[in-house]
């Protein structure tokens, strides 16, 4: 499940950012690691209500720091 | 020509144009004679008048890193292909330039249309949430001059001069007074369009500017011909790269040419039409005359600005003969290229420095039947080949929508 999650979030990250998808690990994050700016998180917010049905309000896309956070936050509102 | 240490010199080239990817090729692909233009075959272009368009020779999303375009509208990716060749060719970014005494001006006519049309169908469709987080720094029609700023790292200014068609030449024309002011060392000048897309093919056609020759695509665009029936419409951008004759002499690089004076006016007559007898375009071209400190009689060749609509050509025939006289050969490099808009006054900029160069004046296409108007009869306008000549200045003018009128004058060094 969490691989699932993983692996299509670095799909996004690809698509969105050019990150390569071995860097979408965990630990990393958006901003400092993989140089992912707040314009691109818009976008990559909108690629995971697509791909994963879960949407994320602005409130909550300034807590998502990491990939982890992300996956995390995926998992826990997906229906 | 000699030249002193504060006279401002080209050092760099750039193009991608519906002739070639670069300047290399765009410049063999017109002095060989060939055509940018094709006809549209999407079907929506079915209903349409004017269904020619001059696409880009390479596609930029083959020059361009993939996730770098996809932030920039395609009149930025063309902007910063050209932009990219004209400054790796001058070597300004390994010359050890100030970043802040670098700047740019970069033109475009239009604007990012094609994403603010692209936009406005999502938001039509899916609703403002599905807008792209992009969609106002890839609409901006400074976009393109700050997408080129990034690029070469320039921190100078950057600057966008929005004047239609003439707006590659007044970038030029900027880049010129930012040195003379000593506002900057070294500048990174021109123009860039792509908005090929049904909302401005319409508004042209709805103008009656565009040609409506579909059958003949590569005869449509006919400067000075009798049977022209209005532009086509091209995409692309060009870039020079302007800095001071001493800077330029002390690091040892290529000087293409001097650029030697710019004169702008304003035609005060109609927001669309051209003053019938050229009157505002010929102060143009003798402001940039007499600012370059040359008379009428130097210049050996005009790259005239000739869209190949009925009225434009004339007025601006009848310009050229007041402003220089029948001693220059003139060439209208839209037969080949189609009308680039906003780069057009770049383009064609860059295709005046490689005349000089070379010696050799491009021939204007499809010229076979010269309009009766006396000043078209009485220039010299180069057709069928191009012509070797001697020539030491030249004239590139320019004119837009509003009544912009601009012309530039390039010597050799």
């Amino acid at each position: 499940m969490s691989e699932d999650i993983q692996a299509g979030l670095a799909e996004i990250l690809e698509e969105v950012a050019g990150v390569a998808p071995a860097d979408a690990t965990p630990e990393k994050s958006f901003t400092e690691d993989l140089d992912v700016d707040s314009l691109s998180m818009v976008e990559i917010a909108t690629a995971v209500e697509d791909k994963f049905g879960v949407a994320i309000p602005d409130d909550e896309l300034g807590n998502i720091k990491t990939v982890g956070d992300a996956m995390s936050y995926i998992q826990k509102n997906q229906g | 020509m000699s030249t002193s240490d504060r006279d401002v010199v080209v050092t760099g080239l750039g193009a991608t144009t519906p002739l070639g990817g670069d300047v290399a090729s765009t410049w063999d692909a017109l002095l060989a004679g060939r055509s940018g233009v094709s006809r549209i075959t999407d079907e929506w272009v079915r209903e349409f008048p004017a269904q020619l368009v001059a696409r880009l020779a390479a596609d930029p999303a083959e020059q361009i890193d993939r996730v770098r375009a996809r932030r920039l509208d395609r009149s930025q990716q063309v902007a910063v292909i050209a932009a990219e060749e004209a400054w790796a060719e001058s070597g300004a970014g390994d010359a050890g330039y100030d970043s802040e005494r670098i700047a740019v001006v970069f033109g475009t006519g239009i604007g990012g249309a094609l994403t603010l049309l692209g936009q406005d169908d999502i938001l039509e469709a899916k609703g403002p949430k599905r807008v792209s987080p992009f969609t106002i720094p890839m609409l901006m029609p400074n976009g393109p001059a700050a997408a080129v700023g990034l690029a070469v790292g320039a921190r100078g200014g950057v600057h966008a001069p929005v004047s239609a068609c003439a707006s590659g030449a007044e970038a030029i024309r900027w880049g010129l007074d930012l040195l003379r002011f000593d506002r900057a060392d070294v500048v990174l000048v021109g123009g860039a369009e792509a908005c090929v897309h049904p909302l401005p093919m319409a508004g042209f056609a709805a103008m009656r500017a565009m040609s409506t020759r579909n059958d003949e695509p590569e005869r449509a665009s006919r400067p000075f011909d009798k049977g022209r029936d209005g532009f086509v419409l091209g995409e692309g951008a060009a870039a020079l790269v302007l800095e001071r004759a001493g800077s330029a002499r002390a690091r040892g690089v290529h000087v293409h040419a001097r650029l030697a004076g710019a004169g702008a006016t304003a035609d005060g007559y109609d927001l669309v039409a051209p003053h019938p007898e050229g009157e505002g375009a010929a102060r143009a071209i003798g402001a940039a005359l007499r600012d370059a400190g040359l008379s009428p009689a130097d210049i050996g060749h005009v790259n005239a600005h000739a869209t190949s609509t009925p009225v434009g050509d004339t007025a601006e025939a009848g310009a050229i003969h007041s402003a220089v006289g029948e001693h220059a050969l003139v060439s209208a490099t839209k037969s080949q290229t189609g009308h680039l808009l906003g780069a057009a006054g770049a383009l064609e900029s860059v295709f005046t420095i490689l005349a000089l160069r070379d010696q050799v004046v491009p021939a204007t296409a499809n010229l076979d039947d010269p309009d009766d108007d006396a000043a078209v009869q009485a220039l010299d306008i180069v057709r069928h080949e191009p012509r070797k000549a001697t020539f030491t200045a030249a004239v590139n003018d320019s004119f837009g929508f509003g009544g912009h009128n601009l012309a530039l004058v390039f010597t050799t060094a």
